[in-house]
């Protein structure tokens, strides 16, 4: 089994990929409306890392 | 006196038409999706769980055996223990050939927690999703 060291954003980054996908494909009704939530959901995901990544920056001082 | 207004019961859907479709999402992710002739979503589901379920175990994730303790450490350990089953046969195969690793402190082994964690949480959601187009519920 390869051994992988990923950054915690890369390792945010995929769980936001796998987790949209399926939140995408199980939850709506239309393929358009799949790929819709999918990338929404990924928007999501994205934005708190950064925003959290932020308000940690800035708490720390 | 108010009047109780009855509703009309829908059929139930026969155990032999959802059982299957929910034995095979379980053993294989996306198989329930495949067994309804919805490939491309089931191919989309095996591939996310799949690939989280493969990260986790490369970023040296540990799979959990259930122990008691304080409520904090149940819970952690049982639920750890029991979310990865959801992923089915590839749960199975990594721990038949030995992937199951030992909890060890450090950020990637504890991302690696959580995406073996989440892989049979998504699985366990696709598996309901095709228990519901099983049932009529959805398309």
């Amino acid at each position: 089994m390869p051994k992988m060291n990923l950054t915690h954003f890369e390792a945010a980054v995929l769980f936001a990929l796998f987790t949209s996908i399926v939140l995408g494909v199980v939850t709506k009704r239309t393929d358009r409306e799949r790929l819709r939530y999918g990338l929404y959901c990924f928007a999501c995901f994205i934005g708190t890392v950064f925003g959290l990544g932020w308000l940690m920056y800035l708490g720390h001082g | 006196m108010a009047e109780k207004v009855s509703t009309p019961k829908e059929p139930k859907t026969p155990f032999s038409v959802w059982a299957p479709v929910v034995v095979l999402g379980w053993l294989i992710p996306g198989g329930g999706h495949f067994l309804q002739k919805r490939p491309n979503r089931g191919a989309l589901l095996l591939f996310s769980v799949a690939a989280m379920f493969f990260f986790g175990l490369a970023m040296r994730g540990p799979l959990f055996q259930p122990q008691g303790g304080d409520l904090l450490t149940t819970i952690i350990y049982c639920g750890g223990y029991i979310a990865p089953i959801f992923s089915g046969a590839i749960y199975g195969l990594a721990t038949a050939f030995g992937y199951s690793q030992p909890d060890v402190a450090g950020h990637v082994h504890d991302y690696g927690t959580k995406f073996l964690v989440a892989a049979g949480l998504l699985n366990l959601l696709a598996i309901v999703d095709a228990y519901e187009i099983a049932t009529g519920k959805k398309d």
